[in-house]
Protein backbone atom coordinates (compact mmCIF):
# COMPACT_ATOMS: atom_id res chain seq x y z
CA UNK A 1 0.00 0.00 0.00
CA UNK A 2 0.93 3.59 -0.51
CA UNK A 3 2.04 5.83 2.38
CA UNK A 4 3.91 9.12 2.65
CA UNK A 5 7.05 8.66 4.74
CA UNK A 6 8.84 11.85 5.79
CA UNK A 7 7.29 13.58 2.80
CA UNK A 8 8.28 10.88 0.29
CA UNK A 9 5.68 8.60 -1.38
CA UNK A 10 6.54 5.05 -0.32
CA UNK A 11 5.13 1.53 -0.88
CA UNK A 12 4.92 -0.87 2.07
CA UNK A 13 3.21 -4.22 2.68
CA UNK A 14 -0.52 -4.10 3.40
CA UNK A 15 -1.49 -4.26 7.07
CA UNK A 16 1.99 -3.26 8.22
CA UNK A 17 2.29 -2.04 11.78
CA UNK A 18 4.48 0.87 12.81
CA UNK A 19 6.82 -1.65 14.44
CA UNK A 20 7.11 -3.46 11.07
CA UNK A 21 7.96 -0.19 9.34
CA UNK A 22 10.54 0.78 11.97
CA UNK A 23 12.17 -2.66 11.68
CA UNK A 24 12.12 -2.47 7.85
CA UNK A 25 13.93 0.86 8.04
CA UNK A 26 16.48 -0.59 10.52
CA UNK A 27 15.52 2.06 13.05
CA UNK A 28 14.50 -0.28 15.87
CA UNK A 29 17.58 0.52 17.92
CA UNK A 30 17.50 4.21 17.11
CA UNK A 31 16.04 6.96 19.25
CA UNK A 32 13.15 8.22 17.11
CA UNK A 33 9.65 9.56 17.62
CA UNK A 34 6.80 9.09 15.18
CA UNK A 35 3.67 10.93 14.12
CA UNK A 36 0.97 9.38 11.98
CA UNK A 37 -1.25 11.96 10.32
CA UNK A 38 0.12 14.68 12.61
CA UNK A 39 -0.75 12.71 15.75
CA UNK A 40 2.00 11.47 18.04
CA UNK A 41 2.16 7.68 18.43
CA UNK A 42 3.77 6.41 21.63
CA UNK A 43 6.67 3.99 21.19
CA UNK A 44 4.87 1.49 23.40
CA UNK A 45 2.08 1.17 20.81
CA UNK A 46 4.19 0.78 17.63
CA UNK A 47 3.49 -2.95 17.52
CA UNK A 48 -0.28 -2.55 17.81
CA UNK A 49 -0.60 0.46 15.49
CA UNK A 50 -1.63 -0.84 12.06
CA UNK A 51 -1.00 1.56 9.21
CA UNK A 52 -3.65 2.49 6.66
CA UNK A 53 -3.26 3.45 3.00
CA UNK A 54 -2.25 7.09 2.48
CA UNK A 55 -1.10 7.53 6.07
CA UNK A 56 1.35 10.40 6.42
CA UNK A 57 4.18 9.28 8.67
CA UNK A 58 6.85 11.49 10.16
CA UNK A 59 9.85 9.83 11.79
CA UNK A 60 11.98 12.35 13.63
CA UNK A 61 15.21 12.27 15.57
CA UNK A 62 17.49 14.69 17.42
CA UNK A 63 19.96 16.86 15.51
CA UNK A 64 22.32 19.65 16.54
CA UNK A 65 20.56 22.95 17.03
CA UNK A 66 20.60 26.14 19.05
CA UNK B 1 37.66 37.62 58.58
CA UNK B 2 36.51 35.24 55.92
CA UNK B 3 35.80 36.78 52.56
CA UNK B 4 32.29 35.98 51.54
CA UNK B 5 32.28 34.17 48.24
CA UNK B 6 29.36 32.53 46.58
CA UNK B 7 30.34 28.89 46.76
CA UNK B 8 26.74 27.69 46.58
CA UNK B 9 25.57 30.02 43.82
CA UNK B 10 23.59 27.56 41.77
CA UNK B 11 20.99 27.98 39.04
CA UNK B 12 17.68 26.22 39.68
CA UNK B 13 15.56 25.35 36.65
CA UNK B 14 12.35 23.35 37.06
CA UNK B 15 13.53 22.13 40.46
CA UNK B 16 16.92 20.93 39.27
CA UNK B 17 20.19 22.48 40.39
CA UNK B 18 22.93 23.48 37.94
CA UNK B 19 26.40 24.79 38.63
CA UNK B 20 27.01 26.23 35.16
CA UNK B 21 25.14 29.31 34.01
CA UNK B 22 26.19 28.82 30.41
CA UNK B 23 23.74 26.89 28.23
CA UNK B 24 24.86 25.98 24.74
CA UNK B 25 23.38 24.99 21.43
CA UNK B 26 24.73 22.12 19.39
CA UNK B 27 24.24 23.41 15.84
CA UNK B 28 26.66 24.74 13.20
CA UNK B 29 29.75 22.80 14.34
CA UNK B 30 32.15 21.28 11.80
CA UNK B 31 31.53 17.75 13.05
CA UNK B 32 30.50 15.76 16.11
CA UNK B 33 34.05 15.73 17.53
CA UNK B 34 34.20 19.51 17.50
CA UNK B 35 30.70 19.68 19.01
CA UNK B 36 31.68 17.41 21.88
CA UNK B 37 35.02 19.14 22.51
CA UNK B 38 33.56 22.65 22.55
CA UNK B 39 30.66 21.70 24.77
CA UNK B 40 32.92 19.91 27.22
CA UNK B 41 35.16 22.99 27.39
CA UNK B 42 32.16 25.30 27.92
CA UNK B 43 31.27 23.47 31.12
CA UNK B 44 27.60 23.63 30.10
CA UNK B 45 25.22 21.17 31.74
CA UNK B 46 22.19 22.04 29.60
CA UNK B 47 22.45 21.66 25.82
CA UNK B 48 19.84 22.40 23.21
CA UNK B 49 18.96 20.13 20.32
CA UNK B 50 16.54 20.36 17.41
CA UNK B 51 14.18 17.65 16.19
CA UNK B 52 14.08 16.95 12.47
CA UNK B 53 13.12 14.21 10.04
CA UNK B 54 15.32 11.14 10.34
CA UNK B 55 17.41 10.41 7.23
CA UNK B 56 15.61 7.32 6.02
CA UNK B 57 18.03 4.87 4.42
CA UNK B 58 20.86 7.39 4.28
CA UNK B 59 24.22 7.11 6.04
CA UNK B 60 23.32 4.29 8.42
CA UNK B 61 25.55 4.15 11.47
CA UNK B 62 26.12 7.90 11.49
CA UNK B 63 26.44 9.04 15.13
CA UNK B 64 23.45 10.83 16.54
CA UNK B 65 23.85 13.99 18.57
CA UNK B 66 22.45 12.10 21.58
CA UNK B 67 25.28 9.55 21.30
CA UNK B 68 27.79 12.38 21.55
CA UNK B 69 25.85 14.25 24.26
CA UNK B 70 24.15 11.51 26.25
CA UNK B 71 21.04 12.47 28.26
CA UNK B 72 22.61 10.64 31.22
CA UNK B 73 25.31 13.33 31.35
CA UNK B 74 23.61 16.45 29.98
CA UNK B 75 20.17 17.95 30.45
CA UNK B 76 18.85 17.90 26.91
CA UNK B 77 16.80 20.93 25.96
CA UNK B 78 14.84 20.26 22.77
CA UNK B 79 13.93 23.43 20.88
CA UNK B 80 11.19 24.39 18.47
CA UNK B 81 13.51 26.19 16.07
CA UNK B 82 12.02 26.57 12.63
CA UNK B 83 8.43 26.73 13.89
CA UNK B 84 6.45 29.73 12.67
CA UNK B 85 3.13 28.94 14.33
CA UNK B 86 1.90 27.70 17.69
CA UNK B 87 0.60 24.38 16.37
CA UNK B 88 3.90 23.15 14.91
CA UNK B 89 5.77 24.29 18.01
CA UNK B 90 3.40 22.27 20.20
CA UNK B 91 3.71 19.21 17.92
CA UNK B 92 7.48 19.53 18.04
CA UNK B 93 7.50 19.62 21.84
CA UNK B 94 5.31 16.53 22.06
CA UNK B 95 7.57 14.65 19.64
CA UNK B 96 10.60 15.70 21.67
CA UNK B 97 8.98 14.51 24.88
CA UNK B 98 8.37 11.11 23.29
CA UNK B 99 11.88 11.04 21.84
CA UNK B 100 13.38 11.72 25.28
CA UNK B 101 11.21 9.28 27.25
CA UNK B 102 8.84 11.75 28.86
CA UNK B 103 11.34 14.56 29.42
CA UNK B 104 9.33 17.74 30.12
CA UNK B 105 11.85 20.56 29.72
CA UNK B 106 11.60 22.35 26.37
CA UNK B 107 12.78 25.55 24.74
CA UNK B 108 9.82 27.20 23.06
CA UNK B 109 10.51 29.54 20.20
CA UNK B 110 7.89 30.56 17.69
CA UNK B 111 9.46 32.65 14.98
CA UNK B 112 7.76 35.52 13.23
CA UNK B 113 10.01 36.43 10.37
CA UNK B 114 12.81 34.71 8.44
CA UNK B 115 14.93 37.81 8.05
CA UNK B 116 15.11 38.75 11.73
CA UNK B 117 14.08 35.46 13.39
CA UNK B 118 12.33 37.69 15.89
CA UNK B 119 9.76 35.81 17.94
CA UNK B 120 6.06 35.93 17.08
CA UNK B 121 5.09 36.81 20.62
CA UNK B 122 1.35 36.37 20.04
CA UNK B 123 1.85 32.79 18.86
CA UNK B 124 4.46 32.26 21.57
CA UNK B 125 1.96 33.21 24.27
CA UNK B 126 -0.63 30.82 22.81
CA UNK B 127 1.80 27.94 22.52
CA UNK B 128 3.21 28.56 26.01
CA UNK B 129 -0.25 28.32 27.54
CA UNK B 130 -1.01 25.01 25.81
CA UNK B 131 2.35 23.52 26.71
CA UNK B 132 2.23 24.58 30.36
CA UNK B 133 -1.26 23.08 30.65
CA UNK B 134 0.07 19.91 29.03
CA UNK B 135 2.68 19.54 31.78
CA UNK B 136 5.76 20.88 30.02
CA UNK B 137 8.43 22.93 31.77
CA UNK B 138 8.71 25.74 29.26
CA UNK B 139 11.83 27.84 28.78
CA UNK B 140 10.65 30.53 26.42
CA UNK B 141 12.51 32.59 23.83
CA UNK B 142 11.00 36.05 23.58
CA UNK B 143 11.86 39.60 22.64
CA UNK B 144 13.23 42.12 25.12
CA UNK B 145 9.78 43.46 26.03
CA UNK B 146 9.23 43.44 29.82
CA UNK B 147 5.45 43.29 29.41
CA UNK B 148 5.53 40.15 27.28
CA UNK B 149 8.10 38.65 29.67
CA UNK B 150 5.71 39.30 32.55
CA UNK B 151 2.83 37.64 30.67
CA UNK B 152 4.93 34.57 29.85
CA UNK B 153 5.87 34.24 33.52
CA UNK B 154 2.21 34.59 34.53
CA UNK B 155 1.31 31.75 32.14
CA UNK B 156 3.76 29.55 34.03
CA UNK B 157 6.94 29.45 31.94
CA UNK B 158 9.84 28.30 34.12
CA UNK B 159 12.51 30.45 32.45
CA UNK B 160 12.17 33.68 30.46
CA UNK B 161 14.74 34.05 27.69
CA UNK B 162 14.83 37.46 26.03
CA UNK B 163 17.04 37.89 22.99
CA UNK B 164 20.08 40.14 23.22
CA UNK B 165 20.03 40.65 19.45
CA UNK B 166 18.78 38.59 16.46
CA UNK B 167 19.65 34.88 16.52
CA UNK B 168 23.09 34.24 15.04
CA UNK B 169 23.83 37.96 14.61
CA UNK B 170 26.56 38.29 17.25
CA UNK B 171 25.53 41.91 17.82
CA UNK B 172 25.65 41.73 21.61
CA UNK B 173 23.21 43.23 24.12
CA UNK B 174 21.28 45.83 22.12
CA UNK B 175 18.88 46.88 24.85
CA UNK B 176 20.53 46.46 28.25
CA UNK B 177 17.95 48.60 30.04
CA UNK B 178 15.08 46.33 28.98
CA UNK B 179 17.04 43.22 29.92
CA UNK B 180 17.65 44.74 33.35
CA UNK B 181 13.94 45.57 33.74
CA UNK B 182 12.96 42.01 32.78
CA UNK B 183 15.44 40.65 35.35
CA UNK B 184 14.16 42.98 38.07
CA UNK B 185 10.52 42.04 37.44
CA UNK B 186 10.97 38.29 37.20
CA UNK B 187 10.65 35.70 39.96
CA UNK B 188 11.83 32.93 37.62
CA UNK B 189 15.31 32.73 36.06
CA UNK B 190 16.02 35.04 33.13
CA UNK B 191 18.55 33.93 30.52
CA UNK B 192 19.74 35.94 27.58
CA UNK B 193 19.13 33.74 24.55
CA UNK B 194 20.55 34.72 21.18
CA UNK B 195 22.67 37.58 19.92
CA UNK B 196 25.82 37.20 22.00
CA UNK B 197 28.94 37.59 19.84
CA UNK B 198 31.92 37.39 22.13
CA UNK B 199 32.92 36.91 25.75
CA UNK B 200 32.37 40.51 26.83
CA UNK B 201 28.74 40.30 25.63
CA UNK B 202 28.18 37.30 27.88
CA UNK B 203 29.80 39.13 30.81
CA UNK B 204 27.55 42.15 30.22
CA UNK B 205 24.46 39.93 30.33
CA UNK B 206 25.57 38.47 33.64
CA UNK B 207 26.48 41.88 35.08
CA UNK B 208 22.94 43.01 34.26
CA UNK B 209 21.76 40.30 36.64
CA UNK B 210 20.75 37.61 34.18
CA UNK B 211 20.75 34.12 35.65
CA UNK B 212 22.57 32.71 32.64
CA UNK B 213 23.13 32.89 28.90
CA UNK B 214 22.18 30.49 26.14
CA UNK B 215 24.33 30.69 23.03
CA UNK B 216 25.26 28.65 19.97
CA UNK B 217 26.72 30.60 17.06
CA UNK B 218 29.10 32.69 19.19
CA UNK B 219 30.97 29.50 20.01
CA UNK B 220 30.35 27.38 16.92
CA UNK B 221 31.20 30.13 14.42
CA UNK B 222 34.37 31.29 16.20
CA UNK B 223 37.63 30.48 14.37
CA UNK B 224 38.52 28.27 17.33
CA UNK B 225 35.25 27.08 18.87
CA UNK B 226 36.89 25.14 21.72
CA UNK B 227 38.90 28.17 22.82
CA UNK B 228 35.82 30.41 22.54
CA UNK B 229 33.85 27.93 24.62
CA UNK B 230 36.44 28.34 27.36
CA UNK B 231 36.33 32.14 27.03
CA UNK B 232 32.54 32.05 27.39
CA UNK B 233 32.72 29.87 30.49
CA UNK B 234 35.11 32.35 32.11
CA UNK B 235 33.06 35.36 30.99
CA UNK B 236 29.87 33.92 32.47
CA UNK B 237 31.64 33.22 35.76
CA UNK B 238 33.34 36.63 35.84
CA UNK B 239 30.13 38.47 34.97
CA UNK B 240 28.20 36.59 37.63
CA UNK B 241 30.81 37.32 40.29
CA UNK B 242 30.86 41.00 39.28
CA UNK B 243 27.07 41.16 39.58
CA UNK B 244 27.10 39.52 43.01
CA UNK B 245 30.03 41.68 44.15
CA UNK B 246 28.11 44.85 43.32
CA UNK B 247 29.97 47.22 41.06
CA UNK B 248 31.24 50.63 42.17
CA UNK B 249 29.15 53.62 41.23
CA UNK B 250 30.29 55.20 37.97
CA UNK B 251 31.40 58.82 38.36
CA UNK B 252 32.05 61.51 35.84
CA UNK B 253 35.34 62.75 37.30
CA UNK B 254 38.44 61.22 38.83
CA UNK B 255 38.91 60.01 42.37
CA UNK B 256 42.54 59.41 43.36
CA UNK B 257 43.38 55.89 44.45
CA UNK B 258 46.49 56.89 46.45
CA UNK B 259 46.12 58.93 49.67
CA UNK B 260 46.60 62.70 49.58
CA UNK B 261 47.78 62.67 53.21
CA UNK B 262 51.51 62.10 53.71
CA UNK B 263 52.65 63.63 50.47
CA UNK B 264 56.30 64.73 51.07
CA UNK B 265 56.54 67.42 48.39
Amino acid sequence: MHIVLNGTPTEIADHSTLADLVAHLALTEQRVAIEVNAELVSRSTFASHTLAPNDRIEIIHAVGGG
Amino acid sequence: MAIETSVTDSLIIAGREYHSRLLVGTGKYKDMDETAAAIAESGAEIVTIAVRRANIGQTPGEPNILDVLPPSRYTILPNTAGCYDAETAIRTCRLARELLDGHKLVKLEVLGDEKTLFPDVIATLKAAEVLVNDGFDVMVYTNDDPIIARELEAIGCVVIMPLAAPIGSGLGIRNPLNIRTIVENAKVPVLVDAGVGTASDAAVAMELGCDGVLMNTAIAAAKNPVLMARAMRKAIEAGRDAFLAGRMPAKRFASASSPIEGLFF
